[in-house]
């Protein structure tokens, strides 16, 4: 085989990664007109497009402006920086199992949003929620991290991403517990289970600044993980500054989270599913990996939070509780394929 | 040319001095074997130079403190080939060579410059390895991993190579292959300097020889004058075979001592 024939193959392989991001982009788009249209009032796409562009009935207009763009751009945005969060992670830590959920990253982050409503520091629509959940975050995956150590086996990730997520579980539910005003513990019970339901711009505006630099810290950082995969000394030698790439993924993956689980609760799982669901078309490499996920992830929150507008119940189905209801069998399946490969350290 | 001169190296970790008062000069085009029982300081030695591990004393490179170099001017004159080849991703072969040039910014394997393309042409066709390019890490076998991994250093095409044992866990015949084209780049001017624990390797390629022993360098020269008896019983504890093949030296460890 010649050079010239190795590149023909590179080429292949760019033009198949380009085909499935199109593919990506126009689900996405899909999922927001029809996230846009469905609800209790249900529009076309066309009528959908027409009331953002400012034009057909006044009412179709204040449904999809007001009322589902926030919700929309919301589920778009978050599912987007959770894909790319669970991205990175796993090409941080070389280890397909590595997501933010499992780290105990949105729960340490609600932990942080509870503490500031249940104290009564701040009301729930003041820019204290998302520094809060932010700042637990870092702490939560810093610390993690900090166990974990330089080479850390997928056994002491795990084990410490329990502690910790039982660990911020344990002191949400102290604060719940020593609550005297019984609404206020409904209310955090709600939030806590994730939901996109009522956003308002307000909302967006509180979210989205910090989603937004989450993402373009991790995308700054995207062709360090393809070098991270022959090993940290390797990538060292190789001129990564390992330390301050960790710094930054945890700053990113906090900021992103944290800002997320400010508005909308816990919503788990949908950064360890998102990689998975591209690497058998995108391929292992970390850094390829990193956009589809962000789409992949966009597109399973606008199409999960669809799906609690459709199925039938007789209360909310909350948006949190339907990806970990789909995301930790998902979960259970990794752990049993993966499970040759974990011989050595867990069975 | 001196290429890396060294004074006074040393090296503590986690509080105990693994490498103590090394000095030495090593001039570009010599393939320079590194050897020394189990424990003795020659991956740290090795890591030290590539600036992975903090040391005291000073390390000159072409001249210059590596202290004063950033991390990318670093690895683009060190190139460091670890122990074990890992690769952590299925990544293609190519792209695992392609990632060579990262030091050069070449951040993308699929969008090289012409020049580091030709690099990472020039450093697969080196290693043989052109042939399964597009075959991912996991369906490598071992001898065509090790090669890939050599590849991948010989595309940064740095004036030094420090290669961390990378026969071991070969057959015989990919012993001889790797020692082959690392001879012949240092013969193109590269300072190539090897670890291993194969002595017969060490006296047959490399110019010059340097024994560690319990972190401290206590021989260094051609390999007849490095490995002579008197070292090789007192550092190794064994006696040896000295003959000569086909123009070549020959050491083979024999007998414990």
């Amino acid at each position: 085989m010649s050079i010239a024939s190795v590149m023909a193959t590179a080429d292949i392989a760019a033009r198949r990664r380009a085909g499935v991001m199109a593919a990506l982009v126009l689900l996405v788009v899909l999922l927001l007109l029809v996230s846009l249209g469905i609800g209790a009032v249900r529009l076309s796409p066309l009528t959908v497009i027409d009331a953002l562009v400012g034009e057909g009935s006044d009412v179709a207009q204040v449904i999809v402006r007001e009322i589902r763009l926030p919700r929309t751009i919301l589920g778009f945005a978050i599912g987007a920086i959770l894909g790319l969060s669970g991205a990175a992670l796993q090409g941080l830590l070389r280890n397909p199992l590595a997501s933010p959920s499992l780290f105990g990253a949105p729960q340490s982050a609600a932990l942080g949003a509870v503490l500031v409503i249940a104290l009564g520091l701040a009301d729930v629509r003041s820019y204290a929620l998302p520094v809060a959940a932010i700042a637990m975050a870092f702490a939560s995956v810093f610390v993690l991290l900090a166990i974990a150590g330089r080479n850390a086996g997928l056994l002491i990730l795990i084990l410490a991403g329990l502690a910790i997520s039982s660990l911020a579980g344990a002191a949400t539910a102290l604060v719940m517990n020593l609550s005297k005003n019984p609404f206020i513990v409904l209310e955090i019970t709600f939030w806590l289970l994730g939901s996109l339901e009522d956003r308002s711009f307000r909302h967006v505006m509180l979210a989205l600044p910090f989603i937004a630099a989450g993402a373009i810290v991790l995308l700054s950082q995207r062709s360090a993980f393809r070098v991270l995969s022959l090993g940290e000394e390797t990538a060292q030698s190789l001129g990564v500054d390992i330390g301050r790439l960790r710094l930054l993924v945890i700053i990113g993956v906090a900021l992103g989270v944290g800002g997320a689980v400010a508005v909308t609760g816990t919503i788990g799982f949908i950064g360890l599913v998102a990689p998975h669901l591209m690497r058998p078309l995108i391929g292992h490499d970390p850094t390829r990996l990193l956009l589809p996920s962000a789409l992949t992830g966009a597109a399973l929150l606008l199409a999960a939070d669809i799906a609690v507008r459709i199925i039938p119940s007789t209360s909310d189905i909350k948006v949190g509780v339907l990806t970990s209801i789909i995301g930790v069998p998902f979960f259970l399946y990794l752990i049993v394929r993966e499970r040759r490969a974990l011989g050595g350290g867990v069975a | 040319m001196t290429q890396v001169a060294v004074q006074n190296l040393g090296v503590s970790l986690a509080g105990r001095a693994v490498l103590r008062d090394v000095s030495l000069a090593l001039s570009s085009g010599h393939l320079v074997a590194l050897v020394g029982p189990n424990g003795a300081g020659k991956t740290t030695l090795l890591r030290a130079l590539a600036g992975l591990v903090p040391s005291s004393g000073t390390i000159l490179v072409s001249g210059e403190a590596l202290s004063s170099l950033s991390l990318r001017e670093r690895a683009k004159r060190f190139a460091y080939l670890p122990q074990g080849h890992i690769v952590h991703w299925p990544l293609a072969a190519r792209d695992i060579v392609a990632l060579g040039r990262y030091p050069h910014g070449a951040t993308d394997p699929a969008r090289l410059t012409q020049s580091d393309a030709e690099a990472v042409a020039r450093a697969m066709q080196a290693t043989d390895v052109v042939e399964f390019a597009a075959r991912r890490a996991t369906e490598l076998s071992g001898g065509e991993r090790s090669r890939v991994a050599l590849a991948r250093v010989l595309a940064v095409e740095a004036p030094v190579i420090l290669a961390d044992e990378p026969t071991s866990s070969l057959d015989p015949r990919h012993q001889l292959d790797v020692m082959k084209t690392l001879r012949k780049t240092a013969d193109e001017g590269v300072l190539v300097i090897v670890v291993t624990h194969d002595l017969g390797l060490a006296a047959r390629f490399a110019d010059t020889v340097l024994v560690l022993s319990d972190g401290r360098l206590v021989s260094q020269g051609a390999a007849c004058e490095a490995l002579s008896e008197k070292i090789m019983a007192e550092v190794f504890r064994v006696s040896a075979y000295r003959g000569e093949y086909q123009r070549e030296s020959v050491i083979v460890p024999w007998a414990e001592v």
